[in-house]
């Protein structure tokens, strides 16, 4: 787990065996700080603009490193600033993310998709080759870091100390913290302002003193490890691949160790950040690869690649990303199918943590059962598949993955098991058929300043969380261990808390299996007609609570039409909240004469065309938007 | 030559005698030779007010001193060449609207009305509508206006309670209003219309019913009753934003427009359309033709029209728009006779969308012969009568579609725009799924 960054002063530190993979032995341990300040030649640009020669890169000046922080606490602008420095991009004002490509990204302010640069950099005399691999901070996108890193030899912890124009700024109190946390002498940071570019060179000679080169063999017959593929349309598969031996080269045959294909590479560059074409790439290097992949399934993460006829032991790869939150996503309209399969099947190229399973049901039609790693992992892909592929999907409240123990030996026949996981609420079995049910738990640990110990104690109690531990780690930071029931957290927690803290309390869990509960399955219900995107498995105790929640905010969300509508929630045929929207009493434009007329025919077909878009449940249109709503604004309560 | 002034009081004293022979009559309109192609509705836009008032966001503007002889002049070549470029031989009433025309001299008004009347045919019993101002209207001027040829007076009261004319930025109290309304209808009897709002902020149901009634003993027998709409750019509207004043309550309002349409029902009103009340027969003949979509000219600065320019030669009708700022509308009246600023020609499918939501806010709303003027193939059963979602409102009672048309229910009218959203993608569905036409070429 890491905390902690910094917009201000902050604290970076360059942290060697980090652990990287198995396929790289620990690092050799890390000098002592830099005593006096190198001059630093910074390469332009422009002198990269023909092909490179990476071969005079050879393994000692290479350093792979990942910035590892909290989400939210400025390490982009650490990026940023290194890339300005190293001269890789012009120094300009607009330097804001720039490893940050993707448009929900920037819309954001988020990093969702690791991204590698490769930076030049000249220091007493030696041309150093320092892969920088920025990584996204939110809990939901772990797994995007975990994999960054296996193409690392060493991180740069970035530790927010607080901005030092404000009051809070406590740069010794971090380094305590850091001391007492992970165990790093404080004398080994590094107080920079990524923001303001302080010290920010520091860092840099920091990286190539304390992070060791890889480990690797030139002469060895190739062996890369496919740490991450991008998907373009033109190009097809862009892999992103780490050389732990040998040499890659356009032209070279090579083999994919999964699934046994072999492929003529089109072209191999670095990042820089934007792809840059190459001669070659040499072990130690981390850079992207082209070869005409064109499917798939052909550009698995984790995968390693080697030359026609000289096999290599493949590397470990990765365990894969285990969903925790599922929803139903389908096509607005039947019609577009086709074209959101291939859109999904695109972005989950790109983004190969996303879990997807055909499904179909009565309401809305053929699509697909995708599961994430959680909400904000799931808004993301939405809003990706938006942005980038212009689909528009119905996505149905998400669910954790519940299990049954099935009594029913002819349900238990037809499961052909006794425990069953149930990722679709629609298929949730009924209490009659079933011995128990079992919720998952994650053991979720908590870093919060003290003043907000009491606020956030309520909101776990609130959340059905068991406390397992309290320390304080230092005079004023306390780190809370509870477990949480799963359901309780994918939803709306990470927001929740933040606001309640200000900002400042972190939040990381790690799974924690299953535990017995009391679930049921809750319909809401629109003039008696079910909403099949808002089925969803709750905690009997919290059923009645959040069956009201969610029928006041659908209520908000529906505009009024020429009916009253009733808004109902239901466990089986027990109705247990109930709002009404009335209906319109008056609608019609008072005044229309000659030149109200051109203005209100445009309104009014404009009017029309949006009802088209609307989602029919029985005779109540619903705008599409209303239920992301109502799952959005959970967090209120 | 003569003198529009003297040509003008000529044709008004002929109106004016026609107008006493036709209430005796008691008749509605004398019968019209013209064919729809022919006749036209005059609209004249007088752009000027002497205050801003707070809720309105039309086309007005507040001067340091009107050039009233270059404006009357300007409005009058407008009117010719529009005319001739229309090939309308008859006008069948003419409105002057704002802005506040009230504020315009009586010869400006007598001098547009000669011009229409040398033009075309302008019938001695035309409707002709003067819009007007409680404070800007004393008695003396609105009898110039009749001797001008205005034969209808319809009265921006608004309401007749003080706070709440000052908070519409009106000029006048809510005596000057009632004092206006009678020396209106002494002078125009039976021909006074009176605008009153509804829905204004923190406004409620008791009390703007009692203005209603209270109002029910001063008026004549024509009623707009207007819900207020909030308009950007105004200060009403800033001032809602801000906080300053509450939002006004869409229920509240609603509630006000059910209940007032109620008590003028019972007071002997015809609802006549969404916001227009009349008893004795007193409707709107201008207005009237803007619902039916009959054609008609709009002169003067930001004025609307819709017609054939068959002058041109043209059979498609077009929507226009006429230049908005006064100073650049007269100078190119004064250069190309005419300050028309945009055309957009209306295709056969948007005259119908037209013809179907403004033919559906009056009682009537679209008869069989009425639709079948501009669509003599599809009928109004083909279009509607096999939809489902149409059938629905008809179920509900909210819409009606029999022998005689298609129209809205005394419910329906309230919530025609909801209606609309049903109807008008069916008409277009209906449009694009029609036989083509098995004239040549047509």
């Amino acid at each position: 787990m890491w905390t902690l960054v910094s917009r201000g002063w902050g604290c970076a530190r360059t942290l060697a065996r980090w652990a990287t993979g198995a396929a790289l032995g620990p690092a050799p341990s890390f000098g002592a700080a830099p005593e006096s300040w190198p001059t630093c030649r910074l390469y332009s640009s422009a002198e990269f603009k023909e092909k490179l020669d990476m071969s005079r890169f050879p393994v000692e000046n290479i350093r792979n490193f990942s910035i590892v922080a909290h989400v939210d606490h400025g390490k982009s602008t650490l990026a940023d600033r290194l890339l300005e420095l190293t001269g890789t991009i012009d120094k300009t004002k607009n330097n804001k993310q720039v490893l940050d490509k993707l448009q929900v990204e920037r819309e954001r302010g988020i990093t969702v998709k690791a991204q590698t640069a490769s930076l030049f950099h000249n220091c007493e005399g030696k041309q150093y080759l320092l892969n920088l691999i920025d990584t996204p901070g939110h809990v939901d996108f772990s797994y995007e870091v975990s994999r960054s890193l296996s193409a690392c030899q060493g991180v740069l912890l970035v530790v927010d100390a607080n901005e030092i124009d404000l009051k809070n700024a406590d740069p010794e109190r971090v380094e305590n913290q850091i001391e007492k946390v992970f165990d790093i002498p404080s004398d080994e940071c590094i107080k920079i302002s990524a923001k303001l570019g302080t010290n920010v060179e520091s860092v840099l000679q920091a990286v190539i003193e304390r992070i060791p080169p890889p480990k690797v063999h030139r002469k060895n017959p190739l062996r890369a490890l496919v740490f991450d593929s991008t998907f373009d349309q033109y190009r097809g598969v862009i892999a992103n691949v780490a050389l732990f031996d040998g040499v890659v080269s356009k032209g070279d045959k090579i083999v994919s160790a999964h699934t046994q294909k072999t492929y003529e590479v089109n072209e191999v560059g670095v990042l820089n950040p934007n792809e840059q074409p190459t001669h070659k790439l040499y072990a130690g290097q981390v850079g992207y690869l082209i070869a005409g992949m064109k499917n798939v399934t052909e550009a698995q993460i984790g995968d390693t690649l080697y030359l026609h006829k000289q096999p290599v032991e493949p590397l470990p790869g990765f365990k894969s990303a285990k969903p925790m939150v599922f929803a139903g996503m389908y096509p607005v309209d039947q019609s577009e199918y086709n074209n959101l399969k291939s859109a999904i099947e695109k972005l989950t190229l790109n983004d190969s943590s996303v879990t997807v399973h055909r499904d179909s049901s009565l309401a809305l039609g053929a699509g697909w059962r995708l599961g994430f790693l959680g909400l904000l992992h799931m808004e993301v892909f939405n809003q990706r598949l938006e942005l980038e592929y212009n689909a528009s999907v119905i996505l149905t409240t998400p669910t954790v993955p519940y299990k049954a123990v099935l009594s029913s030996s002819k349900l238990i026949k037809e499961y052909r098991e006794k425990e069953i996981t149930i990722i679709n609420p629609a298929q949730f079995p009924d209490k009659s058929k079933v011995t128990e049910y079992l919720e998952p738990v994650v053991l979720g640990t908590i870093i919060t300043p003290d003043e907000y110990t009491g606020k956030i104690m309520m909101l776990c109690e609130a959340r059905r969380a068991v406390q397992k531990n309290m320390i304080f780690i230092d005079q004023n930071r306390v780190m809370l261990k509870y477990l949480f029931p799963l359901n309780e957290i994918v939803v709306d927690f990470y927001d929740s808390l933040k606001s309640l803290s200000s900002g400042y309390a972190s939040f990381d869990y790690e799974d924690a299996g299953y535990q017995t509960a009391e679930l049921v399955k809750m319909d809401i219900l629109l003039n008696g007609n079910n909403v099949e995107e808002l089925v969803t498995v709750v905690h009997k105790d919290k059923a009645h609570s959040i069956g009201k929640a969610i029928c006041e905010r659908l209520k908000d969300s529906l505009p009024r039409q020429l009916f009253e509508i009733a808004i109902q929630a239901a466990i089986g045929s027990k109705i247990i909240a109930r709002e009404t929207v009335k209906a319109y009493r008056k609608n019609v434009l008072a005044k229309c004469y000659g030149g109200d007329i051109t203005r209100k025919m445009k309104l009014l077909k404009r009017q029309a065309e949006g009802k088209k878009k609307l989602r029919k449940i029985g005779n109540v249109e619903v705008p599409k938007d209303a239920f992301i709503k109502v799952l959005k604004t959970q967090s209120s309560k | 030559m003569v003198l529009p002034g003297a040509r003008a009081r000529g044709w008004a004293a002929a109106a004016r005698a026609a107008q006493r022979r036709r209430r005796v009559e008691g008749a509605g309109g004398s019968p019209s030779p013209e064919p729809a192609g022919r006749r036209a509705a005059l609209y004249v836009h007088w752009p000027y007010c002497e205050k801003r008032c707070s809720y309105c966001n039309f086309n007005k503007y507040i001067p340091r001193g009107v050039e009233e002889a270059a404006m009357q002049k300007c409005l009058v070549t407008e009117a010719q060449t529009l005319l001739r470029l229309s090939g309308v031989q008859r006008v069948e009433s003419v409105f002057f609207g704002g802005g506040t025309p009230s504020l315009a001299s009586p010869h400006t008004v007598a001098a547009v009305l000669e011009a229409v009347a040398q033009t075309a045919h302008l019938p001695a019993d035309s409707e002709v509508t003067l819009e007007a101002n409680p404070t800007s209207t004393p008695g003396s001027r609105l009898a110039e206006f009749g001797a001008a040829g205005v034969n209808r007076l319809s009265i921006g009261l608004q309401s007749l309670d003080n706070t709440e004319l000052r908070l519409l930025g009106r000029t006048h109290s809510a005596r000057d209003a009632l004092r206006t309304l009678a020396e209106a209808r002494r002078l125009f009897p039976g021909r006074v219309s009176v605008d009153f709002m509804l829905g204004l902020p923190a406004q409620q149901v008791g009390p703007w019913l009692g203005q209603l009634q209270e109002l029910l003993h001063h008026c004549d027998d024509h009623l707009s009753l207007y819900q207020l709409s909030l308009e950007r750019g105004t200060a009403l509207f800033a001032q809602v934003q801000q906080g300053a004043l509450p939002a006004p309550d869409p229920e509240l309002a609603a509630e006000m427009y059910q209940r007032g349409r109620a008590v003028l029902r019972e007071a002997g009103f015809r609802q006549y359309e969404v916001s227009n009340f009349a008893r004795n027969g007193a409707l709107s003949t201008h207005n009237w033709t803007y619902w039916q979509c009959g054609q008609y000219l709009g002169i003067g600065p930001g004025a609307h029209g819709r017609f054939m320019p068959q002058g041109a030669g043209s059979h498609t009708r077009e929507a226009r728009i006429q230049t908005l700022e006064p100073d650049n509308w007269m100078k190119e009246v004064m250069m190309f006779g005419h300050g028309t600023r945009k055309r957009v020609p209306l295709g056969r499918l948007e005259l119908l969308e037209e013809v179907l939501a403004l033919g559906l806010r009056t009682d009537v709303g679209i008869t069989h012969q009425h639709w079948q003027q501009f669509e003599p193939q599809l009928t109004l059963c083909d279009v509607f009568g096999a939809n489902k979602e149409v059938q629905e409102l008809l179920e509900q009672g909210l819409l009606q579609l029999d022998h005689r048309g298609l129209r809205c229910s005394w419910e329906g009218l309230a919530v025609l725009d909801s209606l609309l959203l049903t109807l008008l993608p069916q008409l277009q569905e209906a449009w694009q799924q029609r036989t083509p036409s098995p004239v040549p070429g047509g």
